[in-house]
């Protein structure tokens, strides 16, 4: 099973600088997925989940063009050959 | 000599050097640039200074970053320098504060952080661990945050002893004896506004708590509402806002070298929270707090705007230098006791936390 990951540039620079990855997660959910990406980038997974693992108020995650928040959140199964993108929300000032 | 004024902001680190005994300045930076720099400091204990900053990289999460070459290069540890650890529930929001230890206790750097929480680092600042004998202390569930989080922002080791003091909004004033083991509120006679008991055993929101000199039994607090002095170690607390234009405020800095000599820059609040009439001014004391005298050469009229908590600071020096920065992004120094400011910069981004240092 391959999913690939889309980033962001700020956060490319943290996983040798490519915005797309093809990570192999060791399970179904997306939860499994970003525990792949953090074990192979660890600032970059820091970057995106604090220290319980929850995602980031101001970071969104899309499997497949749906914001998990508003779905099964790390729950949310990821097929294989899905897109997952990582984008910053609107905050800031 | 360099004296080195670190400024931490909203958006970034600026680094003012002066080579000239603090008459003029240079500004470098900005540095960290859209990262929020709340606390700041520079560890002169090791063979080069160590600039320490507590991060919050916008929408990435909080974290410390350090500096070994003033600025040019950074760095953080992969796993993140504070970690709440598993089971807690708990996850890093802010730091707030960075307190290097005494110099016979060369590698120790604490953190006070949001949620309320105080951390100890024995690696010069690169990781922390958790003070457990403060997260587990049965009082911690009920601390409420303040306007601006509920956190430890207030971190003074004593040199001398195993003897810690935190200050917290809203928690107030603990102590710990034995090096952050045990811990017991010390705000007897610090008066809340918020509540119905004017003086809780503990839950006042002390904005800042700064020791005197002359030894660590007398300290002084800017209080949400009052200026206070105590002479036993946090035993009891006395005000000393008599003389002051407004007894509302958020940084109060100590001279480290004159004993009875402190600073502070009145707020008119409670909603306003600007210089009284818009006049930025610093009122020293010289006397522990039994008068003040207020000082404004170098600082504006029409100045509507506040001076963080950690935005003011003293350096050692001998006549002791006041520092300060504005949440209008204005940065003033003065060598001379605070007397007399300069401009060291303008149109930064709000100065969140300023340090001063003369580098060895």
């Amino acid at each position: 099973m391959s999913v690939q990951v889309v980033l962001p540039g700020v956060l490319a620079d943290l996983a040798g600088g490519s915005k797309h990855l093809d990570v192999e997660p060791p399970g179904p959910t997306l939860a499994d997925l970003l525990d792949e990406l953090a074990s192979r980038h660890p600032l970059l997974g820091r970057r995106i989940r604090d220290e319980t693992g929850q995602v980031r108020r101001f970071v969104n995650v899309y499997v497949d063009g749906d914001d998990v928040r508003f779905g099964e959140g790390l729950a949310t199964t990821v097929r294989d050959g899905a897109e997952v993108q990582v984008l910053p929300s609107v905050a800031g000032g | 000599m360099t004296d080195l004024l670190a400024i931490g902001t909203r958006k970034g680190l600026w680094l003012a050097r002066s080579d000239d005994d603090r008459r003029t300045w240079t500004v470098d930076g900005p540095h960290l640039l859209a990262q929020e720099v709340a606390a700041v400091c520079v560890d002169t204990r090791g063979d080069r200074p160590r600039v320490l900053a507590g991060i919050q990289y916008g929408h990435w999460g909080p974290t410390v970053m350090w500096s070994d070459d003033l600025g040019a290069t950074w760095n953080e540890t992969d796993e993140g320098a504070i970690r709440f650890p598993e089971g807690t529930g708990d996850a890093l929001a802010r730091v707030w504060q960075l307190r290097p230890d005494s110099a016979d206790r060369p590698d120790v750097v604490w953190a006070g952080c949001e949620p309320h929480s105080l951390w100890r680092s024995t690696d010069g600042g690169r990781s922390f661990e958790l003070v457990r004998g403060l997260h587990d202390h049965p009082h911690r569930k009920t601390w409420e945050p303040g306007g601006g989080g509920g956190a430890v922002h207030t971190v003074v080791p004593d040199p001398a002893s195993d003897r810690v003091t935190i200050a917290m909004s809203t928690g107030g004033v603990y102590v710990s004896e034995d090096g952050g083991d045990n811990w017991e509120p010390r705000n007897r006679g610090i008066t809340v506004t918020f509540g119905p008991d004017p003086l809780p055993e503990y839950g006042q929101c002390v904005h800042k708590v700064a020791v005197d000199a002359g030894g660590p039994q007398r300290m002084y607090a800017q209080n949400h509402f009052g200026v206070f002095r105590t002479d036993d170690g946090g035993g009891s607390w006395n005000s000393i806002a008599e003389g002051l234009p407004a007894d509302f405020g958020f940084p109060i800095v100590s001279s480290p070298t004159t004993p009875g000599a402190a600073w502070v820059i009145p707020l008119v609040a409670d909603m306003q929270r600007v210089p009284p009439g818009g006049r930025l001014r610093v009122h020293r004391t010289r006397d522990a707090g039994e008068s003040w005298t207020e000082f404004g050469a170098g600082l504006p009229d029409n100045a509507w705007t506040a001076v963080m908590r950690d935005a003011m600071c003293a350096d050692d020096r001998d006549p002791t230098g006041i520092y300060f920065g504005t949440r209008d992004g204005c940065v003033y120094a003065s060598a001379d006791e605070g007397e007399t400011f300069t401009l060291v910069a303008d149109h930064l981004p709000d100065v969140l936390s300023v340090r001063a240092v003369r580098l060895p």
